[in-house]
């Protein structure tokens, strides 16, 4: 088997004198959907924001296709091919739609995501694409994010809560595009605390718990009541 | 036709002041750094045309050519340098740091230069005039410059909204985090900005020297004259800013008409009054 394209070899993470990450290894392969469950706190975002280079470590190692990215600056990442959906969406309230989409374009990788491609994607954007960020609904600016960070051309793209205050048919409506996304040859980190959409979109599982993994595996193979423990802690 | 000339000599004399706050604007909205050094940076640019004059020759009008470029580049090397260094959560640092800045400008142009008021001279352009009305006279060299104020405002606020940097800057000032996962190198975003703030207190400093004498303990008066602008047009919108610097322009030029000893006194009066009713300024932020 080929090397994976991601290998986070045991990082430690800290905010200050709190320890957010504990030794967390995960491994991504090329095309591959992984996802990272958890509860609240657990440490997700933060091992998202690690990759992505906007949290120094305290240990461990970060290797992109090879090459080790833990000490790049998250400008310098992105350029590699890591493009991150921040949890809360975080569009630029004073730019449009789609300078929105035109900025996450910003890095010029070389690669199938235009804007007219994004457009196919999610349509109702181009629509809309002359409104200013803050004026779409919360399942639209969460296309947005996607669409954004899609037009930096990533090989990886990590999704930080999709689901965080979307409406359940909203959620569904997202997810059932990622499917696209994946047949374009992207690997795919995706944080949730919905288990169930999780588990459907994923191969390969991951648990956190307090900031250490709890659980990893196959998604097919997992039980409910390992994953259970795993997540509560019980 | 007293008072239209007054009105009149204030709105060309306001071109200047929108020139001084426009760069000053444009840092605080991008960086949210307020430059206590702006004013002396304005006095340097004009003691740069000095010596561009003095070294070349050329009048000072073409001097920009070379003074804009020299000024926009101390200003990058000034952000990377040690500005960036500065920014953070905290609002203290950089105005402390800008206020010591100011004061080694301040004296560093003493040493060089001493206290010796100068003058750019433009030659017999500054003495033309036409008419435009019965009675009713303008000088040739303040018309420039109110020309060349409207042009630099309108070309800020066409490169803020409909340029790749502009979005970057604009993109930054909203999320400086999220901006990095754009691509953008922050850093570098800020010392564009404030190169562009340095290189239109390029031609601020150069009409300031050709229109009155100068000396290196000027700038922090520029300084003022620069925030009542800003504070009068309402943050974040260029053309506000330009209407800002008019509206004190005329300010002191009624000022100085009733009384000369009211000149200063009446921008600052009508700058308080507006601050008081209208804290957010008369045309706070616009899109578009």
């Amino acid at each position: 088997m080929s090397d994976p394209l991601l290998e986070v070899r045991g990082i430690d993470v800290f905010y200050g004198d709190f320890q957010a990450l504990f030794g967390v290894l995960l491994c991504v392969n090329a095309g591959e959907v992984v996802t990272v469950i958890g509860a609240n706190g657990a440490g997700k975002s933060t091992l998202l924001k690690s990759i992505a280079g906007l949290m120094p470590l305290g240990r461990g190692d970060i290797l992109f296709d090879g090459a080790r990215i833990s000490a790049a600056a998250a400008f310098d990442v992105v350029k590699r091919g890591i493009a991150l959906v921040p949890e809360g969406r975080r569009l630029f309230p004073s730019l449009t739609v789609e300078e929105n989409l035109l900025i996450g374009g910003q890095s010029r990788r070389p690669g199938p995501w235009t804007l007219k491609r994004v457009y196919e994607l999610f349509p109702v954007l181009a629509e809309r694409r002359r409104l200013p960020a803050p004026a779409l609904s919360g399942g639209q600016q969460q296309m947005a994010a996607i669409a954004r960070a899609l037009m930096s051309n990533p090989r990886l793209l990590l999704c930080d809560e999709i689901s965080l205050g979307l409406a359940p048919i909203v959620v569904r409506d997202i997810y059932a595009r990622l499917p696209a996304i994946v047949a374009e040859g992207l690997s795919l980190i995706v944080v949730e605390q919905d288990i169930a959409q999780a588990l459907k979109a994923a191969r390969q599982v991951y648990c956190l718990q307090e900031g250490r993994i709890a659980l990893q595996g196959q998604a097919g193979e997992l039980t409910r009541e390992s994953i259970s423990a795993a997540y509560f802690g019980v | 036709m007293q008072w239209g000339n007054v009105i009149i000599q204030g709105v060309l004399i306001g071109g200047l002041y929108a020139m001084f706050a426009a760069g000053l604007s444009l840092i605080f909205g991008v960086m949210r750094l307020v430059n206590i050094a702006h004013g002396d940076l304005i006095v340097l640019a004009a003691y740069v045309a000095l010596m561009v004059r003095q070294a070349l020759g050329i009048d000072p009008l073409t001097s920009l050519i070379l003074v804009t470029p020299i000024m926009a580049a101390i200003g990058y090397a000034l952000q990377r340098g040690l500005l960036n260094r500065t920014l953070g959560d905290d609002l203290l640092p950089p105005l402390l740091v800008t206020f010591g800045l100011s004061v080694i400008i301040q004296n560093g142009l003493l040493e060089l230069f001493t206290a010796d008021s100068r003058r750019l001279q433009a030659g017999a352009i500054e003495i033309q005039t036409f008419q435009v009305a019965e009675g009713l006279w303008i000088g040739v060299l303040p018309f420039i410059q109110f020309a060349v104020a409207v042009i630099v405002i309108a070309a800020l606020q066409s490169l803020f909204y409909r340029t790749p940097l502009g979005r970057a800057f604009r993109a930054t000032s909203d999320d400086q985090a999220v901006a990095q996962l754009m691509g953008l190198d922050t850093r570098h975003v800020f010392a564009m900005a404030m190169a562009l703030s340095l290189a239109v207190i390029a031609i601020a400093g150069v009409f300031l020297a050709v229109r009155a004498n100068f000396d290196p303990a000027i700038g922090p008066a520029r300084l003022i004259f620069g925030f009542e602008a800003v504070i009068i047009g309402g943050l974040g919108n260029m053309w506000g800013t330009l209407a800002g610097g008019i509206i004190l322009g005329v300010s002191q030029a009624i000022g100085a008409q009733i009384d000369p000893g009211w000149q200063l006194l009446a921008g600052h009066i009508v700058f308080l009054a507006i601050l008081a009713v209208r804290p957010q300024g008369l045309f706070p932020k616009v899109s578009g």
